[in-house]
């Protein structure tokens, strides 16, 4: 995912306060998961359903393949992916850490 | 397990586009309402300015220093998100007219106002503003995600929440089936203000939803849409079934899809076969009362039931 802005350079408290947009990156939220979906890379048809359903921008096309991957930096693991994929190419299974 | 599993990881050789509803955002995992957010912002496009109730989605997008946003984006207080943007667009028109150039879009038409608010900021506490919205005609268009309650403060009770749900200020126990009132029909209140476009919509069709947020925006004047979005956290269900209890509730018709236009119903999804309204309630544990107990279990379904099949015969939802 491309780099934004910091949000934590230079903060400042004031009443009523204007923060940059697209920011909330800097909040990892991978780190909730108890579950991780994984993929199988030949049943995966390209469809782009897990993309269209995932809340977290977490499921997008591996560059180069045909297939999708996750982002393991923001993905809650809330199984929805693994929920709507016309294939079952999606295995939700309990995160190791 | 097989250590192949554990160590897959795609992260950073992923594709992204450009996103304006972004990773990071603290809802809930497989939240409803979020992907009502994602939706929005990938039908309405950059040129958008969001005035944003309190209430879930204003909580876990902009913790300061953070937003999730990549529109502009106001927050003011809870009942107010229909006066902001009554404001915003309002303040636009006066630019417009006194300096033609100042805005980096052509003028004010090609500039997005949206107002987004859960059930209880819309339905309930900002009923007044967006009531005043409406009948100032305004040119914004006011999105309602309904998840049923008020979520960000606990699960209390609001005019959306359906028929015999177990919630905090409504607790189903010996002498209560929970909840006791029925869903507002808040796009017929709506559209009896005098709105140009209103209609309904579930995250569980995201195309649907996102042509109905575009054909919104090209319509001058206020519009309106109540966007179906569950709460796996309130409702009490598996986080992977938010899309799947999303289309149950319209294929029971517990929430009709439809359009309305300058007061006249449209266009309705119909709904081939209809489904028993226990196929959606059996899922979620606001309504394991009525499976426990035969007898509050029987009333309530059937009260429920019935609601449905009337709202089903006047809209013309059966096929
Ligand atoms: C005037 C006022 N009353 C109450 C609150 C507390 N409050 C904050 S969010 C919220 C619930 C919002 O419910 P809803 O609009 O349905 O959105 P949800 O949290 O379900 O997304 C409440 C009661 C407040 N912030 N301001
Ligand atoms: S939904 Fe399934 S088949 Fe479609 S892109 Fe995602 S993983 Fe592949
Ligand atoms: S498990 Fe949930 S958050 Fe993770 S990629 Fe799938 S849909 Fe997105
Ligand atoms: S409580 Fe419900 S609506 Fe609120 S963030 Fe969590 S899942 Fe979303
Ligand atoms: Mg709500």
């Amino acid at each position: 995912m491309s780099d934004t802005q910091d949000p934590y350079e230079n903060l400042k408290i004031t009443t009523g306060v204007v923060a940059e947009p697209n920011t909330s990156r800097a909040n990892k939220t991978g780190s909730w998961r108890e579950f991780k979906p994984v993929i199988d890379t030949d049943a995966c048809i390209g469809c782009g359903q897990c993309d269209t359903y995932c809340p977290d921008q977490a499921a997008k096309p591996v560059e180069g393949e045909d297939f999708y991957g996750f982002d393991l930096d923001y993905c809650k693991g809330c199984g929805i992916c693994a929920e709507v994929c016309p294939t079952d190419a999606i295995e939700m299974v309990r995160e190791v850490k | 397990m097989s250590s192949d599993l554990q160590d897959q990881d795609y992260t950073d050789e992923l594709e992204h586009g450009e996103e304006l509803w972004n990773a990071g955002h603290r809802a809930c995992a497989g939240c409803g309402p979020a992907l009502a957010m994602k939706y929005i912002t990938e039908a309405a496009g950059e040129n958008t300015i969001v005035t944003n109730a309190t209430g879930c989605m204003e909580v876990v997008s902009t913790p300061y220093p953070e937003s999730s946003w990549g529109t502009s984006y106001i927050h003011n207080i809870f009942e107010n998100a229909a006066s902001v943007a009554a404001g915003v667009e309002a303040a636009y028109k006066s630019f417009d007219r006194r300096d033609p150039e100042h805005l980096d879009v052509q003028d004010s038409d090609d500039l997005n106002i949206i107002a987004i608010g859960g059930d209880g900021a819309t339905a309930d506490i900002g009923f007044r503003a967006l009531s005043g919205m409406l009948e100032r005609g305004h040119d914004v268009l006011y999105i309602m995600y309904d998840n049923e309650a008020y979520m960000n403060t606990g699960v209390q009770r609001s005019s959306q929440t359906p028929f015999g749900a177990s919630t905090t200020t409504s607790p189903a126990g010996k002498e209560s089936i929970g909840n006791d009132t029925n869903k507002k029909d808040m796009a017929s209140i709506v559209a009896d203000h005098g709105a140009p476009y209103v209609a309904t919509a579930s995250i569980s069709s995201p195309h649907d939803f996102k042509q109905k947020v575009e054909k919104a925006l090209e319509i001058d004047g206020p519009k309106f849409i109540h966007v179906y979005a569950p709460c796996p956290v309130g409702w009490g269900f598996d986080s992977a079934k938010t899309i799947d209890l999303a289309e149950k509730a319209v294929k029971t018709g517990l929430f009709p899809v439809f359009e309305m236009e300058d007061g006249e119903i449209t266009s309705v999804n119909k709904i081939r076969d209809r489904e028993p309204i226990e196929e959606w309630l059996e899922h979620q544990g606001r309504f394991k009362h009525l499976f426990k107990d035969e007898e509050q279990g029987e009333v309530g379904i059937e009260e429920l039931q019935e609601w449905i099949d009337n709202r089903a015969e006047d809209l013309g939802l059966d096929a």
